[in-house]
């Protein structure tokens, strides 16, 4: 059991050491704001995320105990049709930015376990392929909000 | 000979009732910056129901310049940034708004109750009005417009999206069809367009 326990601690260091860090490590998360809707309506989530890793770190997800449920989406228009796709995952390049806003990529947040109201700080898990995640806090903003305010 | 004179009178007050129909309708050219639809789509006419449940028409409008736009409530992103820009524009034309509604017409009768699109639109903006009602109506004002909307497939939990036409419709306050937007065009020119039609709309 000892040197089980040893095996998994070495093979972690291991994993550690080689990537250096994880992907959730070297993202920043700024602008992070989400619109809060009337009744249990699902809600959009954005934020901009900075990736200063020389890997690129790939955004997967997200969760929250408030959620029941979250999804990464992305908005739309073709044709002069707005759709609304779910999507896997949304690269932050290198050294480089991701970046989730009204219209684009969104975390579609869905059946809010007690009612959040603007002004509300939410936050939220970003989740990574490698697993790592990031604790993000998320400003609830009024339905007719443009962006994460000033 | 006295037929005639009179019969002169009766061409001439026909084509001055006309020309002054002419000057203050539809027809009327103004520089608009945003696609300008005038003469080229129907008056706005429906049948639906409000967000206070009351049954309305088109001509309940008449004496406000509409701006109509399709939508649904569990949209989450396109839809509200839509709704908050047109806020916006409300916003920036200051009390000249109060002779505008924003019309929002769900897509999604089946879960858009007036009800719920009361405490939606109200979110929003107090000169923004939510109607829904029979499926067969809102088709039928959807296709006057040569607008669209599917229901895509329904997710495990049986929730699903509405993909949905994008495009905002702007009506003087005849019911005139005057400018087509979209939500990507600027809002400085549909500022624009709107004080056009409220500034001509305030001489009449």
């Amino acid at each position: 059991m000892k040197s089980h326990t040893l095996l998994f601690l070495l093979a972690g260091l291991m994993v550690a050491s080689s990537t250096n860090a994880t992907e959730a490590a070297h993202v920043q998360a700024s602008h992070a704001w989400l619109r809060v809707l009337p009744g249990d309506l699902p809600a959009g989530a954005y934020v901009m995320l900075e990736n200063d890793g020389d890997q690129p770190a790939v955004l997967s997800g997200a969760s929250s105990p408030l959620y029941a449920d979250v999804m990464l989406h992305k908005s739309s228009s073709d044709g002069g049709m707005s759709r609304m796709a779910m999507v896997d995952s949304l690269s932050v390049p290198a050294h480089g930015k991701a970046i989730l806003a009204p219209a684009g990529y969104h975390l579609m947040l869905m059946k809010a376990t007690h009612p959040v109201k603007p002004g509300d700080t939410i936050t939220l898990n970003l989740k990574f392929a490698d697993g790592s995640t990031l604790a993000t806090n998320f400003l609830a903003r009024p339905a007719n909000a443009m962006d994460s305010g000033p | 000979m006295k037929p005639l004179p009179s019969l002169r009178l009766a061409l001439l007050l026909l084509l001055l009732a006309v020309i002054a129909l002419s000057g203050c309708d539809s027809s009327q050219k103004l520089p608009f910056r945003l696609t300008d639809v005038s003469g080229h789509m129907p008056d706005l006419d429906f049948k639906l129901t409000d967000d206070h449940g009351k049954a309305v028409t088109g001509a309940d409008y008449r004496g406000k310049v509409v701006v109509l736009y399709f939508g649904y409530t569990h949209c989450p992103d396109v839809c509200p940034l839509t709704l908050a820009q047109l806020h916006v524009v409300m916003q920036r034309l200051g009390p000249l708004a109060d002779k505008a509604r924003i019309l929002f017409v769900s897509v999604d009768p089946a879960r858009d109750t007036p009800a719920v699109m009361h405490t939606y639109v109200n979110a929003f903006d107090p000169r923004a009005i939510g109607l829904t009602g029979d499926a067969r109506d809102i088709e039928a004002l959807s296709k006057r417009y040569r607008s669209a909307y599917t229901r895509e497939p329904s997710g495990k939990d049986g929730s699903y999206e509405v993909s949905h036409s994008s495009a905002i419709y702007v009506f003087d306050n005849k019911g005139g069809a005057r400018v087509l937007a979209t939500p990507a065009d600027s809002q400085d020119d549909l500022v624009h367009d709107l004080h056009l039609l409220l500034d001509t709309g305030t001489q009449s």
